[in-house]
């Protein structure tokens, strides 16, 4: 949903967010909101900017929110407070599930299928109820799962569906068993309030108050927006977090409407363009998977992965966007005969993730590293782990505005003070490349709401400094100068490659604009751009380098760079920049209309049914075929686009309905669970299953896992962002006002923790992991609330994450506290929580740090005890049990006496 | 300066006799603010930009004079940010111009001890010999079974995400027809 919708909505609930804080600009439009009336709730561990300016604040533990999310569910469905119309038409309510389905309410904390050896599940008994789904039956065993947790294949499935049939046994009434509300009736049944107090730590009285803002503006004549962001991917457990904030949207009808829907604030200028047309391992352009050599060596085996005979949707043209794709990579090279280069595509074996990637640099299987714009010494987790990967490398080539601490570690990084990286004893050769600026060159960023702004340029970058597109046109112009006249059969796709882009200026940059239209697709015979992937042919006749960016250069026109003023048009504001698909600005806005194509209420009318015209019309661009009427009803044997009903309003999934209930696609269950973060310091009081069992793991001694309910790391943190800062710092701490506002690290903490451990104000702490120790100055205040949770006193830690060595302000990095546990849906690091200790004083320098950390893990049970990661909670306690107090509160630290391990890590 | 242009120069005795009663505007204008002249109006020209951090996309309007960037002020056209920055997006010509940025190539070679200079052509054609020398030490024809792997694991890259999508494109393009897997983005992280 767009930013200024939120003005639409009744309600407006953030979590995982800091909204005020770190979208600060895009917070005017819950302010305004705010003013015409609508109620703000935030839940957050810590109350900040956002809560202030909120109606109603709820702390939380931290790695809780999927069963403080389930009590909604379960307040929505035993209060039967769902929007039913909306649910019985646009959801998949009614579907029927396999009778070998069984809960984790039946299997004590897991789904069926699970293979312990795999930590994998198979899930042929997620599925649909009656005609077999055609999905490929290697992906339906637990081996195969295993491959979609090592791939992320979840995230392919950012944009569409997987695969399920077009056609699906239903209950109208609801009332079958086996139906899917029946079992998200059931499965959320012990997810009451009390349970929510007790593993959250919400008071029943204030999680009510949510339930009943949320139900109370949401229906017919009212809509509820949910805003999030990495405060809820960054977890074990981060997409079923998702999952279960889009399930309650479902449910109450909030999702294609206007002032509904989920808002996921993503944290830089084009992350989200970053996915779409990714640099990432598992993925092509538009969400197109990158091939597996074992489940793709063909292009038919590839595109029959891509799309199901059957399915439903504008998924059923996968060949074209593939197809358009390789020919835009190969040119003239691809041809129906060579299956358009699909050779040349290289295959995944496995997990190949960014933190894959550290840990193979540390054990010497990487040569050579590109570091672009991006700084993982500071801004990814388990810091260490990134600096002795880069220390292990080849080369290294960093392009980035300043010397970032990922350009400079061999020289001043925290392991040179500890002797673990000796700089005449460090290999990396590397080279630092200044980039330019956003104002020295042109290209499109896309923001939060996939809407792509096309940005001039103002000046020349200066001295060296060269954007991307230079250093990639250029680096590949000399790649294919060498290799030129190269007979090996592996040098063909380089050689073949499609890189005539034209260049203009003093540094022959090349052009953007080429590169835009390139994305955009064209016809090959004449050139000319498509006005959108509808045109997109699958027999070569159509290049397209991202399909889902089709239509940004329709008419030959940059989309992007339209600027009509504000004032200048409706609130939609459709001829600002584009938004794919097609300039939609609100995804699934069929569903603001009801079945029969009317608007559920004046007050909501969005996109309705224009009878007499004959098509959509509305607002904004129609998300459904302009000309379908409501009560069009496909032919029994229609597939694809042609088999979307009238009323199937979600058009991307492959029975055209908004998913309560996810049959396939994801690693970790059908459904969201509550399990305890990898680090925890109490257990899981619903199942006896404690954390994730999916989670991908990296069990090595240098990537260790405090255990959970740990006496020695008693301590909830978490790490978050500064409204003055950005990110790893680079950006920020470079700068000299911002460094000025913000110019010191800080531990935040509550009285009662400063009082427990003997903090002052402005006095000095340390935060202890298995990882890391990290120091800053202590802020006590009221916004971090000691919590009551299952019987028990938990104190919960905040630290921003901008320092490293670089800089104007500098100070330790709070991402070396996290270790390395991931997501397996999308493999992305739990770093929103962790347990930890505190100590007052600053922490140990040199050698003496590393003996400081091995005398904790020794008293963890952790050195020389190397169990899976997140070990079982009783192995943990009764390692530590009765040795929790390593030094007097004020005790200097540094003194500490030399533990046997000393200098262990590393290894 | 005469006694009544000195009286009338009073802010206080504008404000009782203006029309600026609260004193908050044209009543405490100072000659010297009267004269002075906004970078934005004697600006060269103007580029329409958006802000670098975060992803709410706020539309700046970037400044030039003599060739430099002189002001970032928010675009009051754009209908996301209405004209709004944040403290960050508000500094960012401080990103651009400080003199702490770096701006020529710097070299450190294997067991150095500081930075050397190099020149920028020079680094690129090193960068291109490591690239193919390290595919070619790496490369991966076939798995086990003959079935096609067509890549190297000896090459990994990381993006940040202030990267256009145009410059994504093309290290997407580049590196998978090199047959480097290994390309992640912040968008992981």
């Amino acid at each position: 949903m767009p930013q200024q919708d939120l003005v639409n909505a009744d309600c407006i609930v953030i979590q995982g967010s800091n909204m005020a804080e770190c979208h600060p600009v895009g917070f005017q439009w819950v302010m305004e909101a705010k003013a015409r009336g609508a109620k703000v709730i935030h839940i957050d561990p810590r109350f900040t900017r956002t809560s202030a300016l909120a109606d109603l604040y709820v702390p939380i533990r931290a790695g809780t929110d999927i069963a403080f999310l389930g009590g909604v569910i379960n307040y929505i469905l035993s209060n039967e407070l769902d929007f039913r119309e909306y649910v019985l038409a646009y959801t998949n309510a009614a579907t029927i599930l396999n009778e070998d389905f069984r809960d984790t309410e039946d299997l004590d904390g897991l789904f069926s299928g699970y293979s312990p050896k795999q930590r994998a599940y198979d899930p042929t008994s997620w599925r649909y109820q009656g005609r077999q789904q055609a999905a490929s039956t290697e992906d339906a065993t637990s081996e195969g799962m295993a491959i979609h947790r090592q791939t992320a294949a979840g995230l392919e499935q950012e944009s569409h569906g997987p695969p399920v049939p077009a056609l699906t046994e239903r209950d109208e009434t609801l009332q079958h068993p086996r139906c899917v509300y029946q079992i998200l009736k059931r499965h959320f049944s012990r997810y009451t309030p009390e349970i929510v107090e007790q593993i959250c730590g919400v008071p029943k009285k204030l999680f009510l108050e949510v339930c009943e803002a949320w139900t109370r503006n949401s229906g017919r004549d009212r809509t509820t927006a949910l805003v999030y962001s990495v405060g809820w991917t960054q977890h074990t457990v981060g997409v079923q977090y998702i999952r279960a904030g889009a399930i309650i949207q479902l449910l109450l009808g909030n999702v294609g409407r206007p002032g509904g829907g989920v808002l996921a604030l993503r944290g830089h200028a084009s992350i989200q363009g970053s996915t779409d047309i990714p640099t990432l391992f598992n993925l092509l352009p538009g969400y197109l998977p990158m091939p597996h050599h074992a489940k793709h060596p063909t292009l038919e085996q590839w595109i029959g992965d891509i799309h199901q005979p059957g399915q439903k949707g504008f998924w059923a043209n996968a060949r074209a966007y593939a197809v358009s794709l390789l020919k835009a990579y190969w040119g003239e090279a691809a041809t129906a005969d060579n299956d358009y280069c699909y050779d040349y595509l290289p295959r995944l074996t496995g997990d190949h993730g960014t933190y894959r990637q550290v840990l193979n640099m540390i054990d010497g299987k990487i040569k050579g590293y590109f570091l672009l714009g991006q700084n993982p010494a500071v801004g990814s987790a388990h810091g260490k782990a990134q600096r002795l990967g880069m220390a292990n490398l080849d080369w290294l080539v960093v392009r980035d505005l300043y010397l970032i601490e990922s350009a400079t570690f061999w020289k001043d990084g925290p392991e040179v003070a500890t002797g673990e990286i000796v700089p005449t004893e460090c290999r990396t050769e590397v080279f630092f490349l200044p980039a330019a600026s956003h104002v020295e060159k042109e290209g499109t960023f896309t923001q939060t709401q996939r809407l792509l702004q096309w940005r001039e340029k103002a000046v020349d970058p200066p001295g060296d400094c060269r954007s991307e597109l230079w250093f990639f046109y250029h680096l590949g112009r000399i790649i294919k100068a060498k290799l030129a006249g190269s007979t090996l059969p592996r040098d063909r796709a380089i050689l073949d490659l499609t890189w005539d882009y034209p260049t203009h200026g003093p540094h022959d940059e090349p052009s953007a604009e080429a590169v835009l239209k390139e994305i955009n697709g064209y016809e090959v015979a004449t050139g000319r751009p498509v006005p959108g992937f509808t045109e997109l042919a699958d027999d070569g006749s159509t290049a397209c380098g991202c399909w889902i960016y089709s239509g940004v250069y329709a008419d030959g026109v940059n989309q992007a760079a339209r600027r009509k003023p504000r004032h200048e048009q409706d609130p939609v504001a459709s001829e600002w920049g584009w938004a794919w698909p097609a300039n939609r600005r609100l995804l699934y806005n069929r569903a603001s209309a009801d079945p029969a194509g009317r608007p559920w209420s004046d007050r909501k009318a969005y996109i309705w049914w224009d009878e007499e015209a004959g098509q959509w019309t509305g607002y904004d661009v129609p998300d459904f075929e302009r000309t379908k009427p409501p009560d069009y009803r496909p032919p029994a044997d229609a597939a694809g686009v042609e088999a979307l009903a009238g009323d199937d309003a979600f058009i991307m999934q492959g029975d055209g309905k908004g998913w309560l209930y996810a049959p396939t696609g994801l690693v970790d269950g059908p459904l969201p669970t509550h399990y305890e973060p990898a680090e925890s310091p109490v257990p899981n009081p619903l199942y006896g299953q404690h954390t994730n069992p999916t989670r991908m793991i990296y069990d090595r001694p240098d990537n260790q896992l405090n255990p959970a309910e740990s006496e020695v790391f008693p301590y909830v943190f978490s790490a978050g962002r500064l409204t003055e800062h950005h990110t790893g710092g680079g950006m920020s701490r470079t700068v000299a006002y911002l460094s000025e506002l913000q110019p010191e690290m800080f531990i935040e903490v509550s009285p009662q923790l400063a009082a427990e451990r003997g903090l002052t104000h402005l006095g000095w702490a340390h935060v202890v992991t298995a990882r890391a120790v990290v120091e800053g100055r202590v802020l006590i205040t009221e916004r971090l609330r000691p919590l009551r949770v299952e019987g028990r006193i938990i104190h919960q830690i905040w630290l921003p994450y901008h320092w490293g060595s670089q800089g104007l302000t500098t100070g330790d990095s709070a991402n070396d506290l996290f270790g390395i546990t991931l997501d397996p849906n999308v493999l992305i690091q739990e770093s929103k929580v962790g347990t930890c200790d505190i100590r007052p004083g600053r922490r140990p320098t040199g050698p003496a740090l590393l003996e400081y950390l091995a005398d904790y893990r020794r008293r963890a049970g952790l050195d020389g005890a190397s169990g899976p990661n997140g070990a079982s909670r009783s192995s943990g306690r009764r390692r530590s049990g009765g040795r929790t107090d390593p030094g007097k509160p004020g005790r200097a630290a540094g003194t500490r006496r030399r533990g046997k391990n000393a200098g262990a890590e590393g290894e | 300066m005469g006694i009544r242009s000195w009286i009338e120069g009073w802010p206080v005795y504008r404000q009782l006799t203006g029309d600026d009663p609260t004193g908050r505007g044209a009543a405490v204008r100072s000659t010297r603010t009267g004269q002075l002249t906004a970078r934005t109006e004697t600006a060269d020209s103007m580029a329409r930009s958006v802000c670098p951090y975060c992803a709410v996309g706020c539309g700046q309007r970037v400044y030039v004079k003599d060739g430099e960037v002189t002001q970032i002020e928010g675009d009051p056209d754009s209908p996301i940010s209405r004209g709004r920055l944040c403290p960050k997006g508000a500094a960012s010509r401080s990103l651009v111009t400080s003199p702490l940025r770096q701006r020529r190539v710097l070299y450190r070679r294997p067991y150095g001890t500081d930075w050397e200079e190099l020149d920028l052509d020079t680094a690129m054609d090193m960068i291109a010999d490591r690239v193919i020398a390290a595919r070619a030490a790496t490369w991966e024809d076939t798995d086990d079974q003959g079935r096609p792997l067509h890549r190297t694991l000896g090459i990994a890259a990381l993006g940040g995400a202030t990267l256009d999508n145009e410059e994504n494109y093309l290290i997407k393009k580049l590196f998978t027809a090199l047959g480097a897997i290994q390309i992640e983005n912040q968008a992981r992280i």
